[in-house]
């Protein structure tokens, strides 16, 4: 099939129309509605995490045995919600919606990506955090812990799988490949789940998502923590929509990136000749 | 399926066998990290002996990327691979045959590495059969997530760079639960802290090849 081709994989490359002979498709415009969805949540997780750090900082009180140290769990817990349940989960199961036939569609891949992407950065959070938060506490930047392996081994796992997005391909193709790395990715969490648990477990019991789900801490510091999940898991939907809103922007920039260079090109030459040339009607599309 | 795995295995090991790549470049890069290892660790062999169940499996894991990209690269010339799809060879056969020559590689290479750490670190081993079991779960493990993996890369010219970032994560339970069967198997070692290590290296094993069989011929179609 591909005798005739250079050694290259052509495949590899996102096609682009061959020859663009009507200009350019225009650019997927944001619908009103959607627009102001989008302001909305991305204002009121502005104000919920503006008021999660007032209280988390000025309001509540700070603890008996961790003192003000205890104002991080109103920021990482939330934090690794968002990144290990919300995203990553929203990633494997629009993965997967993608694979199955009937559910095929550009906006299960799309959505995945975004959510991996965001759900990276808060991944990186949840570390970071957690690392500040366990110096003081357990001594150690770092500990080889249960749930910090896991967290850990997750991040690199979705870095291969944005790593794996990078490479240029149709969208189709990329789509098709990255489900299969979201869903080899998601068949492994319970297996790493289980094999760093029989490893090694230091990390603190579950504050919020223990069996149950009766919180272990009260009053004020329980009302903030839960606000602060509001805010990061509304914080996590405004980026979310946005990256979404971008992914559909790039797909279109490759699709027509080159129609529209050569559109431009074009009224750049007629221009140019009809203005030596002093004569007037110019084709906007660049036919002639 | 079976007879169409057979088939491709042959081929794989036939390929093998008059090219000697494994056994002339993978072998020996696994005896150059079991050195690098001990230089790194200093010449204590005590030490070497304690930490040469985990250096043995990362030597594995280092050796599994180069049998896997080989095993991409026999394909990527002259259109193999579109030959091989339209052979009428059934997905789930191609990718069992392109496993289990990818495996068999590995537990030759697994028999040089353990002759290596004992030889070379001082590694003494009580229980051998749960090394043996180890190892062939282990391989099976491995092969099969590196052919799947190696199937999803194998069109992308990035594929040397991008193969290992995707398959060491998913092997670290591999590794983690080889490493401690291995502990648990040592002198010194108690046997019986490897049984749930063993179950986990069967559904791990079980949980790949199922995906495997299921879809490889969907996972061909992106590459």
């Amino acid at each position: 099939m591909s005798d005739l081709a250079p050694a290259t994989d052509r495949r590899d490359r996102p096609v682009a129309p061959a020859v663009p002979t009507t200009g350019v498709t225009p650019a997927p415009v944001q619908s009103p509605r959607a627009r102001a969805t989008e302001r909305t949540i991305g204002v009121l997780a502005l104000v919920g995490t503006a008021f999660t750090v007032w209280l988390g900082l000025w309001v509540t009180p700070p603890d008996r045995t961790q003192g003000d140290l205890v104002r991080l769990v109103y920021l990482h817990p939330g934090v690794a919600w968002v990144a290990l349940y919300l995203a990553f989960g929203l990633a494997a199961v629009s993965s997967v919606l993608y694979l199955w036939p009937r559910t095929r569609s550009l906006f299960w891949d799309r959505l995945a990506a975004a959510a991996v992407e965001v759900g990276v950065v808060f991944n990186v959070c949840t570390l970071v955090s957690g690392s500040i938060w366990g110096k003081p506490t357990w001594g150690v930047w770092w500990a080889w812990d249960a749930r910090l392996t896991l967290t850990a081994v997750l991040l690199v796992l979705f870095l291969g799988y944005l790593a794996i997005r990078r490479v240029p391909a149709e969208p189709e193709v990329r789509a098709r490949r990255s489900a299969f790395v979201a869903l080899f990715a998601v068949l492994d969490v319970p297996l790493v789940h289980f094999s760093v648990n029989w490893w090694n477990t230091l990390h603190q019991g579950a504050t919020v998502l223990n069996p149950g789900l009766t919180l272990k801490i009260h009053g004020s510091m329980a009302w903030t923590l839960l606000l602060g999940f509001v805010a990061l898991t509304l914080a996590f939907v405004w980026m979310l929509l946005v990256r979404y809103r971008i992914g559909v922007l790039e797909d279109w920039l490759d699709a027509n990136e080159l129609g529209a260079a050569l559109v431009e090109r074009r009224s750049e030459g007629a221009g140019a000749s009809a203005g030596a040339a002093g004569s007037a009607p110019i084709d906007p599309v660049g036919v002639a | 399926m079976w007879r169409d795995a057979a088939l491709v295995a042959g081929k794989d090991l036939r390929i093998e066998a008059r090219s000697r790549v494994a056994l002339a470049q993978v072998a020996p890069f696994g005896i150059v990290a079991l050195a690098l290892f001990a230089f790194a660790l200093g010449p204590d062999r005590a030490v070497m002996a304690k930490g040469a169940p985990g250096l043995f499996w990362v030597a594995v894991l280092f050796c599994t990327v180069l049998a896997v990209q080989r095993s991409v690269s026999v394909e990527s010339a002259d259109g193999a691979r579109d030959g091989l799809r339209l052979s009428g060879i059934d997905p789930a056969g191609l990718f069992l045959g392109k496993a289990a020559a990818v495996g068999a590689q590995l537990l030759v290479l697994e028999a040089i590495l353990v002759a290596g750490v004992v030889v070379l670190y001082g590694a003494r081993i009580e229980v051998p059969w749960m090394v043996v079991v180890s190892c062939a779960l282990g391989t099976v493990g491995l092969a099969v997530t590196g052919t799947l993996y190696g199937a999803l890369s194998a069109g992308v010219r990035v594929r040397e760079t991008l193969l290992p970032l995707l398959l060491l994560p998913i092997a670290a339970p591999v590794l983690l639960a080889g490493t401690r069967i291995w502990q648990a198997a040592m002198v010194g070692g108690t046997p019986a802290d490897g049984t749930q290590w063993l179950r986990l290296l069967v559904a791990f094993d079980a949980v790949y090849l199922a995906v495997g069989v299921i879809l490889f011929g969907p996972i061909q179609e992106t590459a």
